[in-house]
């Protein structure tokens, strides 16, 4: 008889152990080269510590009461916990503050999906150093990760919380409409936001075609030109600060494509402007994630600039087996 | 043989999930207009993949290809508006309205009965038979009304005929079936059509032969009838 154990958990069996903790190891050691230095949270939290971080996606799936009846949930990220350690633990410590970590996080799933409820996340946090500089030495240090993990034709995107409402904004749309298609941006609907925005009847052909071209334009430095004509003051604020993200990570050495994506929008809620998703053609998940969130330490009463990624172990783990590589 | 041996290969390929049903004949005579090779797929072979030359074509049941999209088994994919309501949760990028397998969600009851909406108001809830139970409970919910859904698999017209429900929220296209078994529309829930799908890596990574594709189709979606 076999004893099941909760659908999206899994054992770990020996030779795959041996390969996770080598990709631990080898991520481990770029971190550190970095000047990240490990932290571990609890798995626990209160509940409402992790609210304050995240109201909406983060809400954690797994909440109980402890034997005083407080309500604790199951972390779903480590962004907000370390957060939350930063503003109480390293308030008088002079910032920049670079953390990594190697945890488990919990999130809901839908049954039969292959989706994990536990799975692995390794990343890093850099907290106190602002826009372009801070995320391009989070992008680099990606980049290294990668190949510290062998995985050389991951590709890095790269997104900017706020064009799309600044776009629909500096061509008169209204507050109900620009919330209505970012839904269904952070959804990949296409087909919708375009049906949306004529639906509105708020904005000239003109401007629908240029917000319609937007979400779809992904490339290097040419996306950048093309949208440069695109709306207006407002609009092109919120681009000259992916430009200049851009051109910081472009000064870098980084062996790989950073790919712009003018239509990312991502739907963990503390995000602000730059956004960062990970791909590898050999597994059709997104391989890892993160970018800024200049207002999240501000919710734990430190108010200090951040950035981080996380990468998801088990996928990084697919993506070298579907390669054939790795420290296997 | 090569083509399996494509199907698996990174980097290979462009592969495309090809609805079979009802939708295949409509997304054949598309490909056939941007170039791609459906002579195998319109072959009465037992193949469920066929090499359509500058795409690979698999083929599958119309709600099974956003599985395979989300999951990157296949990078782009063709299916219904209702296909892809009813499974919000798996992510695609939704590139492109097809016009083709026009249809509509309705809700039907049998002819005679009184309107769904007085029958709710005398007994204040209602049993519906479906195949979408997600399009089903959002319709429901968002106007209120408090129904049992039960889930059906096979032919949904059944259950009202036999007791099993008090109406039904179904697909139609001409409303054969439906008047064919004394069933008439009460109330339109949403229309739809086919759609051109990507997986999320995809579209980045292979994002010029997939906007390649897409623009292409555009083209001929969008290309007023009568012209060729």
């Amino acid at each position: 008889m076999i004893r099941p154990i909760p659908p999206g958990t899994r054992d770990v069996l020996p030779d795959e152990m041996r390969e996770l903790r080598a990709i631990e190891a080898a991520l481990l050691g770029t971190f550190e080269t970095g000047g990240f230095r490990e932290v571990r949270t609890p798995t626990l939290e209160y509940a409402d510590a992790l609210e304050l971080g995240d109201g909406n996606s983060a809400g954690a799936a797994y909440r109980f009461f402890d034997e005083r009846g407080e309500l604790l949930a199951l972390r779903t990220d480590m962004t907000i916990p370390i957060a939350r350690l930063v503003a109480d633990r390293f308030r008088e410590v002079e910032p920049p503050h670079r953390l990594s970590y190697f945890a488990n996080a919990y999130r809901a799933v839908t049954p039969q999906r292959g989706e994990l409820r536990e799975f692995g996340q390794a990343g890093v946090e850099l907290i106190g150093v602002p826009g372009p500089e801070g995320t391009a030495e989070v992008v680099e240090l990606l980049d290294r990760s990668l190949s510290a993990v062998d995985l050389e034709e991951a590709v890095i995107g790269l997104g900017e919380d706020g064009l799309w409402t600044a776009l629909l904004q500096d061509a008169g749309a209204g507050p109900e409409t620009i919330e209505k298609t970012s839904e269904l941006l952070v959804a990949h609907d296409l087909v919708g936001v375009e049906r949306g925005l004529i639906e509105s009847d708020e904005l000239e052909p003109d401007a629908i075609a240029q917000a319609t071209r937007l979400i779809q334009l992904r490339g290097g430095v040419e996306v950048l030109e093309e949208a440069r004509a695109f709306g207006g003051t407002g609009f092109a604020e919120v681009l000259d600060r992916l430009t200049a993200n851009f051109e910081s990570i472009s000064s870098r050495s980084i062996g790989r494509t950073v790919l712009l994506d003018l239509g990312m929008l991502r739907e963990i809620g503390y995000y602000s402007g730059s956004t960062i998703e990970v791909y590898d053609e050999a597994v059709g998940d997104l391989i890892g994630g993160g970018g800024r969130y200049d207002d999240l330490m501000n919710r734990f009463g430190l108010d200090l600039p951040a950035a981080g990624f996380t990468l998801y172990i088990e996928r990084i783990h697919k993506a070298q087996l579907e390669r054939g590589g790795g420290n296997v | 043989m090569a083509m399996f041996e494509e199907l698996r290969k990174t980097g290979g390929k462009l592969k495309m999930a090809v609805p079979r049903g009802a939708l295949l004949g409509e997304v054949l005579d598309l490909l056939d207009q941007v170039g791609v090779d459906t002579s195998g797929a319109r072959s009465d072979s037992r193949s469920l993949v066929f090499d359509g030359g500058e795409i690979m074509l698999v083929t599958m049941r119309p709600s099974d290809v956003p599985t395979y999209v989300s999951a990157g088994a296949a990078d782009i994919g063709i299916t219904g508006k209702d296909v892809l309501l009813e499974q919000e949760d798996r992510p695609v990028y939704e590139l492109v309205d097809l016009g083709i397998g026009a249809c509509r969600m309705v809700l039907a009851t049998q002819k005679g009965d009184v309107a769904p909406s007085e029958h709710q108001r005398r007994l204040g809830m209602m049993k519906i038979a479906t195949k979408y139970k997600r399009i089903a409970e959002q319709y429901f919910a968002e106007q209120g009304r408090q129904v049992e859904l039960v889930e059906v698999k096979g032919s949904i017209e059944l259950a009202p005929l036999v007791g099993l429900a008090d109406g039904i929220v179904d697909l139609v296209a001409t409303g054969r079936t439906l008047t064919e078994n004394n069933l008439e529309v009460r109330e339109e829930i949403l229309s739809s059509t086919g759609r051109l799908v990507a997986n999320r890596v995809s579209y980045r990574i292979r994002r010029e032969e997939v906007d390649g594709l897409a623009d292409r189709l555009r083209e001929v979606v969008e290309k007023p009838a009568g012209e060729s």
